[in-house]
């Protein structure tokens, strides 16, 4: 269909060129902002140039909120969450799909019911499960007068395990791969026992190779939705020494009677935004595969 | 979480995923002489169960101590009460619930959820089907403009909060002192729809890339045989778009809303905590807010685990549509 559509053009271009202006600006104020004084700050109307603070600004978020600790932890979550639930679920999408045993239908349900409740309508009992893991099994002993069992104590908060573990607490990339593994051509499991393979070579030698680029894909995604964490890291974390970099921002936000340090937040979310941006900018048609893949 | 926790694709044709099943349907079993089909087995499969037990171990334990034992005590502690020091507990039916339909409190929490929840539907999916359609009808630049158009993915719910109160900052907001200047007495700390306006934007913000991404590849899956012969019986573009793509993607369509009323429910959090903290007044304070309100603030725990119970109905209704939808986004071949 090659009509010629001039004026459409034009006006698909403009419309498109609007939408990258809104998407870029506030990037772009953040990256100003960041680099301006605290008087360059209060002044009406700001600038819109970049001053020449960065550094300082840098600097002092830093040393003073202690920002590149908080990088880590979040670097530390992210992966953690990556490649834990990467690793767990592909075992259990294999065994749900590849075996015959009993309960198999209940046990893939069980999985399923996972994908139906988020984590956000169910804080308050999640929170006590990670503040004590042991807490099912000292109800268990108050029920059986048991002490030993009452007196366990297994404490998640500000530890990084209870800052992953909840969080790989669902069945999506499960569910994923369970679909990836159903499109696979029967024949190469036959031929795979045909040539005397046990189960764990075919999954090894055949499997993961084929699931290579629905890997690379979801973990994309789910890094950065782990970098991204903000609900969870909120409650889990009472140090600060432990938040993520997401949660370090909330701790930099001006409140009403302070000085409005708007220059220092926002250098901070500059630095916070910068590896997940570049993660997408990078790695682009893995993400759009990855995230039209799983509905994220 | 279904939008986090989901499994949703688009028919193969549209950026070479593979087709979703329904997974609970059983289908016809194939002749074959394995013994008989179950669904969503292999039709080579191994019969063995020492080592699916250990494969299924790991997820299941993490499932056990961290999704189903919490979901539970959140059924149990709906219908308990229970003092602020945890001393003592006890029954006390349907009361929590009652108690919460009583409340004001709750029902503008309500009222303020569906307000936002649907004013940010609206507004990610108007926008993201006029750049979706803009960008299928150009030629040139289409992979610039989706590069940035796919930025605010990488971004923090919570950021997305962050940038545009301060953008929207009555003191220093460039954006603010414009509304200023054109006569508006701009002030989301004082004004409650000003509060709900900033959090709409910055939900939408941060969410219609997604929906972008989804309908350009529904639109690219609509068949070209169709659109040609409409085009050979004079439908201009725009004609072509509303009379033809735009039906055809329906199911997508469907899909985002349910995809965006969860987000709204759900993954709207952060932006209301980091930037309005449900103020002025409970004019932010959507439901997901309010349960973490009363169960880490208030410390009123039996109302929290009843707003949790009624949250995860919503959630299991909302995960019934998505897969309900996912089953109707079928590939049209003509």
């Amino acid at each position: 269909m090659n009509e010629r559509t001039p004026v459409l053009d034009v006006v698909c271009h403009l419309i498109l060129l609007v939408g990258a202006a809104l998407v870029c600006l506030p990037l772009y104020f953040v990256f100003v902002t960041g680099t301006l004084t605290q008087q360059e700050v209060m002044r009406v109307p700001m600038s819109w140039l970049p001053g020449d603070a960065y550094f300082t600004n840098l600097q002092t978020v830093l040393s003073s909120a202690n920002f590149g600790r908080l990088l880590l932890n979040s670097f530390i979550i992210a992966s953690g969450i990556t490649i834990g639930k990467l690793s767990v679920s592909v075992i259990a999408a294999f065994a749900v799909t590849y075996f015959r045993f009993p309960f198999r239908l209940t046990v893939f349900w069980l999985i399923f019911m996972s994908l139906m409740l988020p984590i956000e309508v169910r804080i308050v009992p999640t929170y006590e499960s990670a503040a004590n893991v042991a807490l099912p099994l000292n109800i268990l002993g108050s029920w059986l007068g048991m002490q030993v069992l009452v007196d366990l104590d297994w404490n998640m908060v500000n530890r990084y395990s209870g800052l992953i573990l909840p969080l790989i607490a669902s069945a999506t990339a499960t569910f994923l791969f369970r679909q990836f593994f159903l499109t696979i051509p029967d024949e190469l499991c036959e031929a795979a026992r045909i040539d005397g393979a046990s189960p764990w070579q075919f999954f090894r030698l055949i499997l993961l190779p084929l699931s290579r680029s629905n890997i690379v894909a979801l973990a994309i995604i789910l890094f950065l939705m782990g970098w991204n964490q903000y609900l969870w890291p909120l409650l889990l974390t009472t140090e600060p020494a432990m938040a993520n970099a997401v949660i370090g921002l909330k701790k930099l936000m001006p409140q009403a009677d302070s000085l409005p340090t708007w220059h220092l937040l926002m250098n901070a979310a500059l630095l916070t935004m910068l590896p997940p941006t570049l993660v997408i900018l990078l790695l682009q048609r893995w993400f759009v595969k990855g995230l039209v893949d799983s509905g994220k | 979480m279904l939008a986090r926790n989901s499994a949703a694709e688009l028919p193969a044709a549209a950026v070479g995923g593979w087709r979703l099943r329904w997974p609970l349907r059983r289908r016809a079993a194939p002749a074959f002489s394995d013994g008989q089909a179950e669904s969503g087995l292999k039709r080579a499969h191994f019969t063995e169960w020492r080592l699916p037990f250990w494969l299924l171990a790991p997820q299941l334990f993490i499932l056990l101590l961290f999704f189903f034992i919490p979901s539970v005590r959140a059924l149990i502690q709906a219908f308990q009460l229970t003092d602020p020091f945890g001393a003592t507990t006890q029954w006390v039916g349907f009361q929590n619930f009652e108690r919460l339909f009583r409340s004001s409190v709750y029902w503008s929490s309500v009222q303020v959820t569906v307000v936002f929840t649907v004013a940010q539907n609206v507004l990610t999916l108007s926008l993201a089907l006029l750049l979706a359609f803009a960008s299928n009808h150009i030629l040139r630049g289409r992979g610039a403009y989706r590069t940035i158009l796919l930025l605010p993915y990488a971004i923090a719910p919570a950021i997305a909060g962050i940038m545009l109160a301060f953008l929207f900052n009555p003191r220093v907001g460039p954006v603010a002192h414009m509304l200023q200047g054109l006569g508006l007495d701009w002030d989301p700390n004082r004004n409650s729809s000003h509060a709900l306006a900033l959090i709409v934007m910055a939900a939408s913000w941060k969410h219609i890339c997604y929906n972008y991404i989804f309908l350009v590849a529904a639109l690219l899956s609509v068949p070209h045989s169709i659109l040609e012969s409409a085009y050979l019986d004079g439908a201009g573009p725009i004609q072509r778009f509303l009379r033809i793509s735009l039906p055809m993607i329906a199911p997508t369509l469907f899909f985002l809303i349910v995809i965006n009323f969860v987000y709204g429910l759900f993954e709207t959090f952060a932006i209301v905590d980091a930037t309005t903290r449900g103020g002025p007044a409970g004019a932010t304070s959507i439901l997901v807010y309010k349960v973490y309100q009363d169960g880490f603030v208030t410390l009123d725990l039996g109302s929290s685990a009843a707003q949790s119970v009624i949250l995860m109905g919503l959630a299991l209704l909302l995960t019934y549509a998505q897969f309900r939808f996912i089953e109707r986004r079928v590939n049209y071949s003509v």
